[in-house]
């Protein structure tokens, strides 16, 4: 699997005809709105090409690159849960029946999808959410479908982001798993191209199709030095030792209430981050009243409604709805999972609209009293 | 390419977790002025609901919403499906004005009960506050259907007033027995009350109960709960033979939500019960 092949930028098209070619549906990144996002693509003109983003706490702004690489760009505000864990979904329709009425629970039709440029954080999180969501005694059977049903061609970092601390959390800059192919973006005076490395039998079946030539030592070394590149970057770090115990026995620490005096409680940080999986049921009526949806929506822990229970919300301020969110992230996820909730994206950083830092809140509670 | 092999949701023999059946309320019983009880039988003909005492199930009124409610029936067989519940919110609002002969959606059982194995050969302290009998009441059942294999058994029960008390056929009935001792109290006399006055707490320490091999249960207001760990304590109760039923918001029941994190637990699987010693450290902490 550890072959290295080369495909040439000009022939990058190949790939997405190929993958559409065999019936997927090829998501990847594009511009819209001023903000690289997921969507479906046809070509590589629909590609970021040249464009890379420029993230800090609370800001993010495209900039023209001097370079044309597809994929300079580092994360947007999307991650690839909107696909496999949508922010709605349909469960089931109740039928009025006399007194009584039938279930019909939504029959969801599988969708082949080819997610391109998925970074290694992402692919992180994606392990993440695969624990919550499909490996503990029950099963989400839409979540399932949709994981099983795509194809993960990921892209190394070359580049770090301002807001990036993947090596902190140990899921990149570079996949070592759960890609069916991974990419390292190459430009140099060998030309543009990437690097190409099988990760499944899928992947090694798609390189074999596409008929790619090896790769030389030298475009083995250029994309280690690449990689490199990013991990020397990283624009923030954590210092994640101890931190489950770090965080256990500082529920009382006087940061949680300057985070939550800063604190929107906007829920932006829940939204963009890429293994949060928190969601409500919302009940939704026909005009007749006879006919009944229930459907799942994403929310926050950040709302007062979250933690409602008969009498009250459990969570009235923000400082304890900012304490269960990072603590959860960091500390709860690794007894109910066994691994950190975290994967270093920064999206919660950059997405913030105040800038709050969880890798500087997190400093603050290990250093201050 | 070697396409990964599609699968619908209805592959053979799975059922999404969050599907609700539908369940005909049989009797409706109208347990205090604001609490009542359903007995359900499924729609669909099939086999008996079985549950563990403490567990709980969604319970869907259509065109509202879902609502976990704990089971209050006996888990042994001999009674339907019973849910006891209080119209607080829309949901069980909405549930208050349903009728025999009306449909249910219920999804379940879900959730850790109450420990009546680890209770064997032990004498047993069940303490219960307002609505909190309503899942104790299994436990009771449970032990009576097999009476001789537990020590003495103990049931506090304390109510606002003599009004709010559930199951008072039923608690009369077990006061007659030679084999459970039931102690009963409200906050406010009212009406022709003669028994005791005053919070539940004040039973504890003059119950007959051997503090080193018993086993207690505990549902009530948090507030309740907290000062009968209290007295337990006092009497000499180690905290991991103390058993509480946490409150908190469920959407799913399933720990795919997220709502009813209580610290690194999902209230729904690794709750609602939880010994003492397990939670201790949360417990007295504000907004967790």
């Amino acid at each position: 699997m550890a072959v290295n092949k080369i495909l040439p930028r000009d022939d990058f098209q190949r790939l997405i005809s190929f993958l559409r070619t065999d019936g997927y549906q090829v998501i990847g990144p594009t511009l819209r709105q001023g903000a690289v996002v997921y969507e479906e693509i046809q070509s590589t003109s629909d590609l970021p090409e040249g464009w890379i983003d420029l993230q800090d706490g609370g800001s993010y702004r495209l900039e023209r690159s001097e370079t044309s690489a597809f994929f300079g760009y580092v994360v947007g505000p999307q991650s690839w849960k909107q696909f496999l864990c949508p922010p709605q979904r349909k469960l089931l329709t109740a039928e009025q029946t006399g007194k009584s009425f039938n279930v019909i629970v939504y029959d969801e039709k599988p969708i082949k999808r080819a997610f391109v440029g998925v970074r290694p954080c992402e692919i992180a999180a994606m392990a993440v959410q695969d624990k919550v969501l499909m490996e503990g005694p029950f099963v989400d059977p839409s979540y399932r479908l949709a994981r099983q049903n795509a194809i993960i061609i990921a892209v190394n970092c070359a580049r770090a982001g301002g807001t990036c601390f993947c090596v902190s959390m140990g899921t990149g800059p570079k996949a070592s798993s759960g890609f069916d192919i991974a990419l390292t973006e190459l430009i140099d005076q060998h030309g543009h191209r990437f690097l190409v490395e099988a990760g499944s039998e899928i992947g090694i079946g798609m390189v074999t199709k596409l008929a790619l030539g090896d790769a030389s030592e030298s475009d083995i070394e250029a994309g280690e030095k690449a990689i490199a590149n990013a991990s020397a970057n990283m624009g923030r770090t954590l210092d994640t030792s101890g931190i489950k115990e770090l965080l256990y026995t500082n529920f009382d620490h006087g940061r949680w209430n300057d985070a939550a005096s800063r604190c929107l409680s906007c829920a932006n940080c829940t939204m963009v981050c890429p293994t949060c999986f928190c969601a409500t049921v919302d009940e939704a009526t026909d005009l007749s009243g006879k006919c009944a949806e229930r459907w799942r929506k994403w929310d926050s822990c950040f709302t007062v409604g979250f933690s409602y229970i008969h009498g009250g919300s459990i969570r009235t301020s923000g400082m304890s709805r900012y304490r269960q969110w990072m603590t959860h992230k960091l500390a709860y996820w690794q007894d109910q999972f066994g691994t950190s909730g975290c994967v270093g994206c920064g999206r919660c950083i950059t997405w913030c609209p105040v800038g709050i830092d969880i890798t500087e809140e997190a400093r603050a509670i290990r250093h201050t009293r | 390419m070697v396409a990964r092999k599609a699968e619908t949701l209805a592959v053979k023999g799975q059922v999404d977790p969050m599907s609700t059946a539908p369940f005909r309320i049989t009797r409706v019983i109208k347990e205090t002025q604001d609490t009542f009880s359903m007995e359900l039988a499924p729609e669909a003909s099939g086999e008996r609901f079985s549950f563990s005492p403490g567990q709980f199930n969604m319970l869907y009124v259509f065109g509202v919403g879902e609502v976990p409610i704990s089971i209050s029936s006996d888990p042994t067989g001999q009674m339907p499906l019973v849910h006891t519940t209080r119209a607080v919110g829309a949901v069980t609002q909405a549930m208050w004005k349903l009728k025999a002969g009306d449909a249910l959606g219920i999804r379940g059982p879900y959730g850790r009960g109450w420990p009546v194995e680890q209770a064997l050969h032990n004498d047993v302290v069940i303490v219960a506050g307002g609505i909190g009998l309503a899942p104790l009441r299994p436990v009771i059942y449970s032990i009576l259907a097999d009476r001789d294999r537990f020590g003495r058994v103990v049931l506090l029960y304390g109510t606002r007033t003599p009004e709010d008390m559930l199951f008072r056929k039923e608690l009369e009935k077990w006061r007659s027995r030679f084999d459970l001792e039931i102690h009963m109290t409200v906050d406010r006399a009212t009406g022709s009350w003669r028994g005791n006055v005053g919070v539940v707490t004040t039973l504890i320490g003059r119950s007959p109960f051997d503090h080193q091999n018993c086993v207690a249960m505990v549902c009530g207001p948090e507030i309740m709960m907290r000062f009968t760990v209290l007295e337990l304590q006092k009497r000499g109760v180690n905290d991991d033979r103390i058993f509480i039923s946490m409150e908190r918001n469920m959407k799913c029941g399933i720990g795919l939500c997220g709502h009813c994190q209580l610290g690194s637990s999902f209230a729904c699987k690794d709750g609602p019960v939880y010994s003492f010693a397990e939670i201790k450290a949360l417990f007295t902490k504000r907004e967790m």
